[in-house]
C-alpha cells in the first residue's frame, strides 16, 4: 500500500532521456540558432563605446516619449556605467532582446490562432497555465541537458516562462476588437488574412503590445535565473554575489536590472499606446501632404 | 425575368443552438417557436420576399424579432440554416466563400448601427475600403472616394480621424464607404437608430434623395415605424422571427394584417405617412362653369351645402363659389358663373402628406381639392376627413355625417329664388 507511488518524475526523465538520445541533432542545431542570434546582438552592443548606445537610447527615448524620458534614460545608463556593470548589463540586454524577440514570434501567431478557433484556445490555455506557474527553475533542468551550459537553456527557459502574457494578450485583444468592425470588412469581400492584417490586428495592437511589454518584463525578471546556467550577464552577478554574500555587488548588479526594466518598460508601453511625439509628427506630415495631394 | 427583383430570399431559416437542423424540420413541420426552445433558439422562421430594383425595403420589427439576423444572411455574414437567398440573380446559398466575398464586393453592400468605421484610417481611406478590397490601385480609388465624400456632405473632412466627427457624419462616412462600393443592393442595419431625431431626419432626407439620384436598390432594418414608413416603398413587418406582413407603408397602416400590426401603427405619425390620394373623398357638389348660377344654386340646395366646386368645359378645375355670390347672381338674372368663381380655394396634388394639409386648411373653411398634374379634379379633403385620418377615428370616413361647409342660408331662401327667377332665366 504504503509502496505505492505516481512515477510521473521518473515517466517525464526517461521521455527527455528520449528526446535527447532521438532528437540531439535537432536540438544541436536550435543551440547553433539561438546561440548566433544572441552572439550577434551582444556583438552589436558591446563593441560601441558605451556613450554610443547611450545617446542611441536616448534617441529613442526622445522619439517615443519626449525629453523627460530621453533624461532619465542618459541618467539610468550612466549610473551603470559609473557601477562598472556596463558589459554585463549589454549581456543581460542581448539576452533580453533575443528570448523577448523569439518569445513574441511564437505568442503573437499562437495568440491569433487561439482567438480564431474555440478548439484552438481550449488547448493553449491549459498549457499556458501550466507554463506559467511551473516555478522557473525547473525549466532549467531539461533545458541544460538539451542545451548543454551556456546563454542557450538560458534564453529557452525564458521563452517558455515568458511567452504565455504574449498569447494570452493577444487573444483578449484579437477577440475584443468590435465584432460590428470585422463584419464591415467581410461585408465588404475582404478575405480573412486581409481582415485580420488590417482590421484585427491594428485595433488589438494596444493590447498586444501590453503583452509584448510584460514578456519583456517577465523576461528581464528571468535572466537573473538563467545567469545559474552559465548565462552570464547581471544574472551571473547576482548569482555571484549570493555566493559570495556580497552586498554591494549584489545592490548594484540588481539596480542595473531595475534601471534597465524600467527603461524597457515605459518605452515598450508608450509604443502600446501608439501615442509618441515621433508618431504624431509623422502623422501630422502625412496629413498635410494628403491636404496638398488633394488641393 | 429575374432582371428586375435583385434580392431574393426564400423560405429562409435561420436557427441557433446546438442542433439547428432539427429545430428547422420541427418548425417546418409545424411546430410553434416556443414549443421548439429547448432545441435552440429560431431567429428566423420561414421568411421570403422580393425586392425589386431601385426600391427601398423596409424590415420593421422590434428588438429580438429576427430582422438584424434576416439582414445577415442576405449577405451570407450568417449561413441560412435552410432556404435560399438570391443576389442578383445567383444563388449564394452553399456556394464557397471566395465566391461569396466576390458577391459581396460587386453586388451588395453594408451600412451598420454603430458605423462600423476604421477607426485608425482617414475619413477618405473609409470611403475607399471597399474599392480597396475589390482592388482598385490607390489614386484611382481616392480621386472616386472624393466625389463621394463630396456627395455625402463630408467636403473638407476627408483627412480627418472618424473619432474627431460626430455620429451623423460618422454615419454619411459608413453611408460613403457604401455607395463608394457602388453596389446595387445596400443593406443597411438599423443605420440611423444610433443618431440624434434631428440628424436621423436629416439622414432620412438625404438617404431618399441619394436613392433617387443614384437608383440603389435598399434594404433597410428599422425597429421605428415612422422611419419605416417615411422610407419604405414596401415594409416586412416582422414579429418573432417571422414576417407577419408584406406591403406599402399606407397598406400597412390602413388594412393591419393582424392585431399585432394594427397595435403596432397605432402610434404612428399618421400625417406623414397618409397621402392625400388615400383620404380625399369623391367631388359630390360639382358644377361646370356653363352651367350658369342656377344649377350650381339647385346642387347646393340639393346638397345642403354652402360652396361648390366649379370645373372648366374640358374638366380641369377652375375653382369654387359661394351660394351667397350665386344667389346674387341669380337674383340680378346675370347667367355666367365666371364672374363669381373664386380661385383661392386650396389645390394639393395626390401625393402630398397629410401633415402638409393642415396648415392650409385651418385657414380656410372650404375642403382642400386634390388635383392632378392636368389639374382635374380628383376628390376632396373636407376639413373633418383630415382631422378623422389623422386622428385615427376610422378609416372609412365615408359615414361621417357632415362632409361639406354647411349651408349659410336657409334651403327655403334658395328655393323660392329660384321658383321667382324661374320665369326669367326659363332653365328650369
Amino acid at each position: 500500500m504504503n509502496d505505492f507511488r505516481l512515477p510521473l518524475g521518473t515517466l517525464v526523465e526517461g521521455f527527455i532521456d528520449y528526446v535527447t538520445a532521438t532528437f540531439g541533432f535537432f536540438f544541436d542545431f536550435i543551440r547553433v540558432i539561438f546561440d548566433g542570434a544572441y552572439e550577434f546582438v551582444d556583438l552589436l552592443l558591446v563593441t560601441p563605446p558605451f556613450w554610443v548606445i547611450v545617446l542611441l537610447a536616448a534617441g529613442l527615448g526622445l522619439a517615443v516619449r519626449g525629453w523627460k524620458f530621453m533624461i532619465g534614460t542618459i541618467l539610468g545608463l550612466l549610473v551603470i556605467v559609473g557601477v562598472d556593470q556596463w558589459e554585463n548589463a549589454m549581456d543581460t540586454l542581448a539576452l533580453v532582446l533575443v528570448a523577448s524577440l523569439l518569445a513574441i514570434a511564437f505568442s503573437v501567431p499562437l495568440g491569433i490562432l487561439a482567438a480564431k478557433s474555440t478548439v484552438a484556445s481550449g488547448i493553449i490555455r491549459p498549457v499556458l497555465d501550466f507554463m506559467q506557474t511551473m516555478p522557473a527553475f525547473v525549466y532549467l533542468i531539461p533545458a541544460l541537458i538539451l542545451f548543454r551550459v551556456g546563454v542557450v537553456p538560458g534564453i529557452v527557459a525564458t521563452i517558455i516562462f515568458a511567452m504565455a502574457p504574449g498569447v494570452r494578450l493577444t487573444e483578449l485583444g484579437i477577440r475584443g476588437v468590435d465584432q460590428e468592425v470585422v463584419e464591415a470588412g467581410a461585408a465588404f469581400g475582404a478575405s480573412p488574412w486581409r481582415i485580420l492584417r488590417q482590421i484585427q490586428l491594428p485595433l488589438a495592437m494596444p493590447t498586444i503590445m501590453a503583452g509584448i511589454n510584460q514578456v519583456i518584463m517577465l523576461s528581464l525578471s528571468m535572466v537573473v535565473i538563467a545567469g545559474m546556467v552559465g548565462a552570464g550577464g547581471l544574472g551571473a552577478q547576482v548569482v555571484a554575489s549570493l555566493n559570495r554574500i556580497d552586498i554591494s555587488l549584489g545592490f548594484e548588479a540588481g539596480l542595473a536590472v531595475v534601471i534597465l526594466a524600467i527603461f524597457l518598460d515605459r518605452l515598450t508601453a508608450a509604443l502600446g499606446t501608439g501615442d509618441t511625439p515621433l508618431g504624431r509628427i509623422m502623422m501630422a506630415r502625412k496629413r498635410r501632404a494628403q491636404q496638398a495631394l488633394a488641393a | 425575368m429575374t432582371e428586375t427583383i435583385a434580392v431574393k430570399a426564400d423560405r429562409l431559416y435561420k436557427a441557433f443552438g446546438r442542433r439547428p437542423h432539427e429545430l428547422v424540420k420541427k418548425l417546418t413541420a409545424g411546430a410553434s417557436r416556443d414549443e421548439v426552445s429547448s432545441l435552440g433558439t429560431a431567429a428566423v422562421i420561414d421568411a421570403s420576399f422580393e425586392v425589386h430594383r431601385g426600391e427601398i425595403f423596409v424590415v420593421m420589427g422590434l428588438s429580438g424579432s429576427g430582422k438584424s439576423t434576416l439582414i445577415r444572411m442576405l449577405n451570407g455574414l450568417l449561413d441560412a440554416t435552410s432556404g435560399t437567398v438570391t443576389v442578383a440573380g445567383q444563388s449564394i446559398t452553399g456556394i464557397s466563400a471566395a465566391a461569396l466575398r466576390e458577391v459581396r464586393r460587386k453586388n451588395i453592400s453594408m451600412v451598420f448601427q454603430h458605423f462600423a468605421l476604421l477607426p485608425h484610417r482617414t475619413v477618405i481611406d473609409n470611403v475607399a475600403y471597399g474599392l480597396e478590397v475589390q482592388g482598385m490601385g490607390r489614386e484611382e480609388r481616392l480621386a472616386k472616394a472624393r466625389t463621394i465624400i463630396r456627395l455625402v456632405g463630408l467636403d473638407g473632412w476627408a483627412d480627418s480621424l472618424p473619432s474627431e466627427l460626430s455620429g451623423g457624419m460618422q454615419q454619411r462616412v459608413g453611408l460613403g464607404r457604401a455607395l463608394a462600393a457602388d453596389t446595387d443592393v445596400l443593406l443597411m442595419d438599423e443605420a440611423f437608430s444610433a443618431l440624434d431625431p434631428l440628424i436621423r431626419r436629416e439622414m432620412q432626407e438625404q438617404l431618399i434623395e441619394l436613392q433617387a439620384a443614384l437608383g440603389k436598390t435598399i434594404i433597410f432594418i428599422t425597429h421605428d415605424l415612422n422611419e419605416a414608413m417615411f422610407l419604405g416603398d414596401r415594409i416586412a413587418v416582422m414579429r418573432d422571427g417571422r414576417i407577419v406582413q408584406i406591403g406599402t407603408p399606407e397598406e400597412i397602416l390602413t388594412d393591419p394584417a393582424n392585431d399585432y400590426v394594427a397595435q403596432f401603427v397605432q402610434d404612428v405619425d399618421r400625417a406623414r405617412v397618409l397621402t392625400a390620394a388615400s383620404v380625399m373623398e369623391p367631388v359630390r357638389s360639382v358644377v361646370t362653369i356653363t352651367g350658369g348660377p342656377r344649377a350650381a344654386l339647385r346642387t347646393m340646395r340639393d346638397l345642403q351645402t354652402s360652396a361648390t366646386f366649379v370645373l372648366n368645359r374640358d374638366r380641369s378645375f377652375a375653382g369654387v363659389v359661394r351660394d351667397r355670390d350665386v344667389l346674387g347672381q341669380v337674383k340680378a338674372g346675370e347667367t355666367d358663373l365666371r364672374a363669381i368663381v373664386r380661385t383661392d380655394v386650396i389645390s394639393v396634388s395626390p401625393d402630398t402628406a397629410l401633415v402638409d394639409l393642415v396648415e392650409p386648411s385651418v385657414g380656410s373653411d372650404l375642403s382642400i381639392a386634390v388635383v392632378d398634374e392636368k389639374n382635374r379634379l380628383l376628390g376632396v379633403i373636407p376639413r373633418v376627413t383630415l382631422l378623422a385620418a389623422l386622428g385615427n377615428v376610422s378609416t372609412n370616413t365615408g359615414d361621417l355625417p357632415v362632409i361639406e361647409p354647411p349651408a349659410t342660408i336657409s334651403i327655403n331662401v334658395i328655393t323660392e329664388t329660384l321658383r321667382d327667377t324661374a320665369l326669367e332665366g326659363a332653365d328650369l
